[in-house]
């Protein structure tokens, strides 16, 4: 009787999997339907999109619009393409990423390791970084900026980023290093190491997991940012973002549907390419704090 | 001279004194251990040792130089963890070698310091491994390798077999004890394991809230405890206590036991001091001293024979320990594993009492 039962769950069991199976499927579908859509569009001619079958595949694909938003695609006044300002914002980002999460690996590191009278206070005005709007510290910042002869550089914009970032790599920090043991900070001091070799030679190098979720973190943060860099930038020192707003935004002329789209893919590249390469650190890094191990 | 002295140490941590005056001294080459149960203070007093937590007052000095200001990797210490506190991102060589770096020791010198270690502790082949990758045992001996190799005028050892399964425990501790027979190393030892303790040690200190209970020889804590909390603590199954009263006829003192003097027994020859009648004194005896008729000591100069009621027959194989009951009170009784007993019999307890003590139940210190 027992083994009948169990039959009957398992076929239970076997349909519900089937049931989520077919769930995530459609539902990765949805998701990826507008990536489908920017891809196919940029691959057509103007004359085909005006066609009006937005979900039909290219009938003659061409990568004109790519070379196009890349190289040539009016942006104000200067038709120069992207490209610039796409090393715009990675010479925004790798600095500002790279700072701010060392930065905060360093708070967490002081936070958990070498408490002082209101650690938790600090902690908490830190905290508190994560939930101020950013519209909120704009006019204060460009006066901090302006007074520090910043305004409209990149290098301000990189001190922008790591600053409101830094909440957000402490807290990452700080709770990853919780869970990790005193003992190994003790025993590296009885070894003789001092406080930045303990950082450098002990955490740092156990700290994997969460350095890669900070760097996906603040590197989708910071590329995708629209805000900061329309308010501290301007010309052609804009970040990616700002420019394609430009370029789409622009109404003079025709409106060139494929460039577009090429030119929003181009901007996304960038974070497609670092959850590929390091997604799977993602997962692991976000679970470490969730299950020990 | 002692090289390791511990002045009047004390610990506030708030309002909370962690440690009330600690005074130890210990010998070169000593094996002290400091045990007592969870909060007592004795992985604070290590630390203190270690630097790694100053105390609030008192000084700490080793080999005639005080240590209190200095940095714990000054002191010329090592330290073994219970969690052993493996470096995870280096490899076993690199773990040992890492205070020898720090000190700038030359790499060929270092190398030849590790191989040595390596092959004392037999671990020459897990060299090349991460601390991940070595059973609980292993991961042991490499915290004692990393120790080991730099020489230090002191070892201390925190709770170092608690994460050990049981036999492998028993192994490492006879290690541990072989080790420091070969190299005479001062070592002080924390533990909550008060066999471990009576193993180990050259000298035992019992703690309780932050107070020194006892300190002295495994053979003078077990058999001498200074206290009931000392006799209570060391010993497993525990020490019998029952509660008696004083008692004189014809000059010799007895004791009554539960006030019953249908149940008298002499007084303990350890006991050198006429203690006033009717006292209310409370009768310490380890169950070996409490035996069946046959496995009662020749030599023994005061002994008694008491009937009871047999409530519990525990066989452990090499002895069987059998709980008694009498007036109402329970004593644990160590007997020949062969015994014949059954329970609810009357059977025929023979106490040694050359090897009692007894308490002053009010003080609940030992009287001599």
């Amino acid at each position: 009787m027992s083994a009948a039962n169990e039959t009957v769950s398992a076929g239970g069991a076997r349909t519900a999997r089937y049931f989520i199976y077919a769930a995530l499927i459609i539902l990765a579908l949805v998701y990826l339907l507008p990536l489908y859509v920017m891809l196919s569009t940029s691959l057509k001619s103007l004359d085909e999109i005006r066609g009006g079958d937005m979900l039909a595949p290219p009938r003659d694909p061409s990568i004109a619009a790519w070379v196009r938003a890349w190289g040539e695609a009016c942006i104000g006044v200067s038709c120069v393409g992207i490209k610039g300002y796409f090393w715009n914002s990675i010479k925004m980002v790798v600095p500002a990423v790279l700072v701010s999460t060392l930065l905060g690996a360093l708070n967490g590191y002081v936070l958990t390791k070498w408490r002082f009278p209101g650690h938790k206070l600090v902690f908490g005005m830190m905290l508190f970084a994560c939930f101020i709007p950013f519209q909120a510290v704009l006019i204060p910042m460009a006066r901090v900026l302006g007074t520090f002869g910043l305004s409209n550089s990149t290098t301000g914009l990189v001190i922008v980023h790591v600053i409101y970032g830094l909440g957000f790599t402490t807290l990452f920090f700080r709770n990853y290093y919780e869970a990790f043991p005193d003992e190994l900070v003790k025993a590296a001091m009885i070894d003789g190491a001092g406080f930045f070799r303990i950082f450098w030679r002990i955490l740092l190098p156990s700290s994997g997991p969460i350095i890669v979720v900070t760097i996906i973190y603040q590197f989708t943060n910071i590329w995708n940012d629209f805000l900061f860099g329309v308010s501290f930038s301007s010309g052609t020192s804009s970040p990616m973002t700002v420019a394609l707003n430009n370029l789409v935004a622009s109404s003079t002329g025709v409106k060139e549907y494929n460039v577009d789209m090429a030119a929003a893919v181009f901007a996304a590249l960038p974070t497609l390419f670092v959850y590929v390469v390091a997604g799977r650190y993602f997962v692991r890094g976000l679970m470490a704090g969730a299950v020990k191990g | 001279m002692s090289f390791l002295e511990i002045k009047n140490i004390r610990k506030k941590i708030g309002n909370n004194e962690i440690l009330k005056g600690i005074n130890i001294e210990l010998e070169k080459g000593g094996f002290l251990v400091l045990v007592g149960p969870s909060g007592c203070g004795k992985s604070t007093l290590l630390n203190a040792i270690a630097g790694l937590l100053p105390p609030s007052s008192g000084d700490i000095v080793i080999d005639g130089q005080v240590v209190n200001d200095l940095h714990p990797s000054k002191r010329d210490i090592a330290m073994v963890f219970q969690s052993y506190a493996l470096y995870p991102n280096m490899t076993v060589e690199e773990n040992i070698a890492f205070a020898l770096e720090m000190r700038g020791v030359e790499k060929a010198q270092r190398e030849a310091a590790v191989k040595q270690v390596a092959k004392t502790l037999q671990i020459e082949h897990l060299l090349k491994r991460r601390p991940s990758q070595l059973s609980g045992g292993q991961r042991q001996r490499v915290a004692m390798g990393r120790a080991l190799v730099r020489q230090p005028r002191v070892f201390l050892f925190d709770e170092p077999l608690s994460n050990l399964d049981a036999k492998l425990r028993v192994e490492v501790r006879a290690e541990i004890k072989a080790l420091h027979q070969n190299t005479h190393a001062t070592i002080v030892y924390v533990t909550h394991d008060q066999i471990e303790a009576m193993t180990l040690a050259t000298k035992i200190v019992v703690l309780k809230e932050g107070m020194v209970q006892q300190v002295g020889t495994p053979a003078e804590i077990y058999g001498r405890p200074a206290n009931l909390f000392v006799a209570d603590f060391m010993g497993s199954p525990a020490m019998n206590m029952l509660k008696g009263k004083v008692v004189s006829s014809d000059g010799a003192q007895s004791i009554a036991l539960f006030g019953n003097e249908g149940i008298k027994v002499a007084m303990p020859p350890s006991v050198t001091v006429t203690l006033a009648d009717g006292k209310d004194v409370i009768l310490g005896l380890r169950p070996e001293t409490i035996t069946d008729a046959g496995l009662v000591d020749p030599q023994a100069r005061a002994t008694a024979h008491i009937e009871a009621e047999v409530t519990m027959i525990e066989p452990t194989g090499s002895d069987t320990f059998v709980t008694g009951r009498l007036d109402g009170a329970t004593f644990t009784a160590r007997t020949r594993s062969d015994v014949h007993v059954s329970l609810g019999q009357k059977f025929p307890f023979s106490f040694n009492l050359d090897k009692a003590v007894v308490f002053d139940p009010q003080t609940t210190s030992r009287i001599d």
